[in-house]
């Protein structure tokens, strides 16, 4: 496949990333619209091009799938799960315990409408639960926005890498439009995956003293000192691993803040406003955390103001104000209930916010 | 008694076992099962080959006592987690400990999913009546009329339904291929000069627990549920307990072979 541009799905350009990456085995609970990723995974295994690729199970609910993908993940094989909002509330407890347990592996949320059921449209609203850490306890897990089914395709390989980097939990937040929007994507060709886990996966214990992957501590000194070591590398995260995207921004007065295909439309607003002569950029975050602070921060040093959209009720927003600070403004434009709000939508909103600015 | 004729183990210590003293109540049976299991890893030469999933309950802290590989799970999870490792490392020893609350009401998904299956897994249940590690509440085996924490009144079973019979139904899952039911309380018999204790019980629950390793490598799903005591939480004398589980508790819950698809019993 590396080479070829293929038309496919978001869902199967995820799925297809994670095989050219190397992955060993999928979990699978089915729910839309993500289902994509394990019909296509089922289909896969047993595909001579991926010979690493052994299992595939589909459980019996979303807590045994990430169960399972916590034992794979134990044994430093490459393993994923995906789900979308109500799973993806299930799959907390196992995302607690992995990230006290250090454990490397993928998971994906392709965020539908919420609360409860809500409905299959594109919603960013899985936000809080999973740049805050959803589950009991201090906690956070790498979080990757794709915007594109070509982000889609790539971002697996970069979660695996980010994963054994920081023996750490790897989220892809995509949401149904990501998931089923169809478009060209290419794959490089990827060396084969060689992450060391020799310290510390468990396996065939001849010739070493056991290895126990465990979140339990009853010495409060020493959970204290365990839980300080894995702050210290969320803190190494924060400073090395932030990615995003500038768009415009350099001389722009107004910078649009959006993740995931939000940010896909808010391009094509500045495009059109830039024509216009209105000096308007975008910026966008590609890890949710670590989130850009320093470079969101830095174009308000700069005396920019900030429009922040989302496909939720402000979720993202306390972060953006977190980064650029009391004195500067941030407006906020949130669609929710799976709909997008269109380029006239935001070019209205900015037209006004340019106007109250005059 | 000799443990060393019991288990058949030669002269020197248990290669299984570490050297750390156990947290268990006296009298629990935990620490039995512990060594039993140990031993038999010794004998059957697995110890570098396994990896035990730990449960949540007493069960907790076996990391400290097998000196084996360990992944600590979530309530109710071990047997996904042990899933996990053994489709994708089949030449591994993969089992859990778990008690009754963990494996038969919290859990009783993954473990009967498990059986379902016929992932090549060996699940041991303690089946001690109660939530131990809590203190003491209701646990799905706990008898009608019994008191616990949360059952002060005696367990009812209009609004709590009976006692859980795991042997019984996981016996009836397709993708078993070994189930037993043993017990690792010593039974009183009359001798020449008043009560001794016989260990017969220990002895088929070694059996067990070797037959549940054997069917595994035989690429089988097995599950022993052992009867014990928790003379804490039921507040009754050590030898109370066990008198009580060898009087009563056994009659609900009858020892016995309840699934052998491969014939290990006759082997």
């Amino acid at each position: 496949m590396p080479g070829q541009r293929i038309y496919i799905k978001g869902n199967e350009a995820l799925a297809y990333g994670a095989l050219e990456s190397g992955l060993n085995a999928y979990f699978a609970y089915p729910i839309t619209p993500s289902s994509e990723i394990p019909e296509t995974l089922a289909r896969e295994l047993g595909n001579k091009k991926y010979p690493q690729y052994k299992c595939f199970i589909q459980s019996a609910s979303e807590l045994e799938a990430i169960n399972m993908v916590i034992g794979g993940a134990s044994i430093g094989n490459l393993v994923m799960t995906a789900t979308s909002g109500p799973g993806f509330s299930l799959k907390q407890e196992g995302l607690s315990y992995s990230a006290c347990m250090e454990l490397p592996f993928l998971i994906a949320d392709i965020c539908r409408a919420g609360p409860g059921l809500g409905n299959l449209g594109p919603e960013q609203s899985d936000y809080f639960q999973a740049t805050k850490g959803g589950g009991h306890g201090n906690y956070r897990i790498f979080v990757l926005a794709p915007n594109s089914v070509q982000e889609m395709a790539s971002f697996p390989k970069l979660g695996f890498d980010l994963a054994f980097k920081y023996r750490n939990p790897v989220l892809i937040l995509g949401d149904a439009y990501t998931g089923q929007l169809k478009e060209d994507v290419e794959f490089p060709t990827l060396q084969k995956p060689n992450y060391d886990v020799s310290s510390w996966a468990v396996g065939d214990s001849t010739g070493r003293k056991p290895h126990i992957l465990n979140s339990l501590e009853l010495d409060y000194q020493k959970h204290y000192e365990n839980m300080g070591r894995i702050f210290e590398k969320y803190k190494r995260a924060e400073e090395n691993e932030v990615l995003y995207e500038e768009y415009l921004t350099e001389d722009a007065e107004t910078v649009i803040v959006a993740f995931g295909i939000v940010s896909r439309i808010a391009k094509a607003v500045v495009n059109s406003l830039r024509k216009k002569g209105i000096p308007i950029g975008l910026f966008r975050p590609i890890t949710l955390w670590p989130f850009p602070t320093v470079p969101l921060g830095k174009l308000a040093s700069e005396g920019k103001r900030f429009l922040d959209i989302e496909l939720n009720a402000g979720q993202m927003i306390e972060d953006v104000r977190l980064a650029v600070g009391t004195g500067t403004k941030v407006d906020f434009l949130g669609r929710w209930g799976g709909i997008l709000p269109t380029e006239r939508e935001i070019e209205r909103k900015i037209q006004r916010v340019e106007v109250v600015a005059a | 008694m000799s443990q060393q004729s019991v288990f058949k183990i030669k002269a020197g210590k248990i290669k299984s076992l570490t050297e750390n003293p156990t947290h268990y109540c006296a009298g629990c049976e935990h620490g039995t099962l512990t060594k039993l299991i140990a031993a038999t890893l010794d004998e059957l030469d697995l110890r570098e080959k396994t990896i035990m999933i730990d449960s949540v309950g007493c069960s907790v802290l076996a990391y400290n006592y097998l000196n084996c590989d360990h992944i600590v799970a979530a309530h109710g999870r071990a047997p996904a987690v042990a899933a996990g490792v053994k489709r994708l490392r089949p030449e591994l020893n993969v089992f859990t400990i778990q008690g009754d609350g963990d494996a038969l009401s919290i859990g009783l998904l993954e473990t009967i999913y498990a059986a379902k299956r016929g992932t090549p897994i060996t699940i041991f249940v303690v089946n001690n009546g109660i939530y131990g590690m809590t203190g003491g509440q209701m646990a799905p085996t706990t008898l009608p009329g019994q008191i616990t924490t949360t059952t002060p009144y005696g367990r009812d079973p209009a609004s709590t339904g009976t006692e859980f019979d795991a042997s019984g139904l996981i016996s009836q899952i397709d993708g078993a291929a070994y189930v037993r039911r043993a017990s690792l309380v010593v039974n009183e018999i009359p001798g020449p000069r008043g009560k001794v204790y016989t260990i017969k019980n220990l002895l088929d629950a070694k059996k067990a627990v070797k037959n549940a390793f054997k069917v595994q490598a035989l690429g089988g799903f097995a599950l022993v549920e052992f009867l014990s005591t928790c003379s804490v939480n039921w507040k009754m004398p050590i030898l109370e307990a066990k008198r009580y589980v060898n009087e009563q508790v056994i009659k609900r819950f009858p020892l016995g072979v309840y699934r052998d698809t491969y014939g290990v019993e006759k082997a």
